[in-house]
């Protein structure tokens, strides 16, 4: 465990070293606004009868975002946080993702979360490829260092705390899938923590993929455990006859809740914690202060910031403790030896 | 108009009560983790263990609210 804090303390100072500039943009941002919004509202106040919409898409760009305070807010935060076809390097430009025609009448283009999908499977790639090539040329004795280090306490964190203590008895084999999206989802929601990245963690059809994953998993396992037999006999919950009228509809309602539960903790949690830091900094562009600025939107969006931070190793932790919680529970038998398989290791 | 006006009291009114709920919930366990850990320091990594998964179980349920009330802000 102390090991694990550690490296969180060495992956916060990179990110804080990241963070900086861009709270300096933000903060360039805030303090070249206020000069145009009051020509904005001069335009709107002379032709009250036009409405903001219709403005020229020059102006909108530049003052509008300011003027229009709350509901202009909203739209930016969605913006953000929605999907969409361009990938934005604000003050360089940006890259038009090409659009697929939609087959059998699903989009299937690429959009900024799915090229952040790609950039997080290349980031896997490499760094354990660069990792599980270091321990190729140690000795046994050596111990490991820099970032296999780092890898290898995450690792066994898993296999041990997560995978053994939740799973019990052949965990080995559902360890691959464990290991494969906790890192997954750490570095998808890390990613949408650095600027110009997104958090694909925060697309519902993500993290619904990855639940469907969890369910497949944790069906197959059952059946692999207990057999059809056994598995329909786990339906009835091992009540009387007579209940499983009831009893049958509740399991089976049971078995997609779960799934259901994870899509929605993993996408509500990264979704929140954007939206709030976007809100805390547009409060100074509502209120329009430099004070509200300096005093309230930056120090609580760095909280919030660090926070998130916190968050984005928390819930890929959740989900995989979970997912290897709802493995363990389909596959266990019915003497539940798992208070012992949970003590074995410590 | 009314009715949306409604629909965003409705929103608002409703993200706190989750909030109330949730906030409750993981209170209370906190609090019983904390004191299990007093009585029984060996058994600390078990403990937040447990007290990890539940609080991510209650949790789900707030954000099922938070997630219906936006749904209603929205539209």
């Amino acid at each position: 465990m102390k090991r694990v804090n550690v490296i969180q303390a060495k992956t916060l100072l990179k990110i804080i070293a990241v963070l900086v500039p861009l709270l300096f943009t933000m903060n360039g941002l805030a303090y070249a606004s206020p000069e145009q919004p009051s020509k904005a509202l001069k335009s709107n106040v002379s032709a009250p009868a036009v409405p903001a919409v219709s403005a020229p898409a020059t102006e909108a760009a530049q003052g509008a975002e300011v003027a229009e305070g709350e509901e202009k807010a909203g739209d930016v935060i969605m913006h953000h946080i929605l999907d969409k076809n361009v990938l934005a390097f604000e003050p360089f430009g940006e890259i038009s993702l090409p659009k697929i025609p939609p087959i059998a009448g699903i989009d299937i283009s690429i959009t900024k979360h799915v090229v952040m999908l790609w950039v997080v499977s290349a980031l896997l790639l490499i760094v354990f490829s660069v990792v599980s090539g270091k321990y190729k040329n140690m000795s046994a004795t050596q111990a490991p260092k820099g970032l296999a280090n780092a890898m290898e306490a995450l690792v066994e964190f898993i296999r041990l705390d997560v995978a053994k203590s939740n799973i019990g008895h052949g965990y080995e084999k559902h360890l691959p899938y464990l290991l494969t999206v906790f890192f997954f989802i750490l570095f998808c929601n890390l990613l949408g923590l650095i600027p110009y990245g997104a958090t694909a963690t925060g697309n519902v059809n993500v993290t619904l993929t990855l639940s469907v994953f969890t369910f497949f998993v944790t069906q197959i396992a059952a059946f692999k455990a207990h057999g059809v037999k056994g598995y329909l006999q786990h339906l009835t919950a091992g009540t009387h006859w007579s209940l499983w009228i009831i009893m049958v509809p509740i399991e089976i309602i049971g078995q997609f809740t779960k799934p259901f539960a994870l899509t929605v903790r993993l996408f509500a949690n990264m979704t929140a914690g954007h939206i709030i830091i976007l809100s805390l900094i547009f409060i100074s562009f509502i209120l329009k202060s430099y004070v509200v600025a300096v005093a309230v939107s930056v120090p609580f969006a760095i909280f919030i910031y660090l926070l998130e931070l916190f968050v984005a190793f928390l819930q890929a932790f959740v989900f995989t403790m979970l997912s290897a919680l709802f493995i363990g529970l389909a596959t266990a038998h019915e003497g539940h030896d798992e208070p012992a398989a949970g003590v074995a290791h410590h | 108009m009314e009715g949306l006006g409604l629909a965003y009291l409705g929103a608002g009114l409703g993200a706190g009560l989750a909030v109330i709920g949730a906030g409750l919930g993981i209170g209370n366990i906190a609090a019983s983790a904390a004191e299990g850990t007093a009585r029984q320091p060996e058994a600390t990594s078990d403990i937040r263990t447990t007290m990890i998964i539940a609080a991510a179980l209650i949790e789900g349920v707030a954000l099922f609210g938070e997630v219906i009330c936006v749904l209603l802000a929205l539209k």
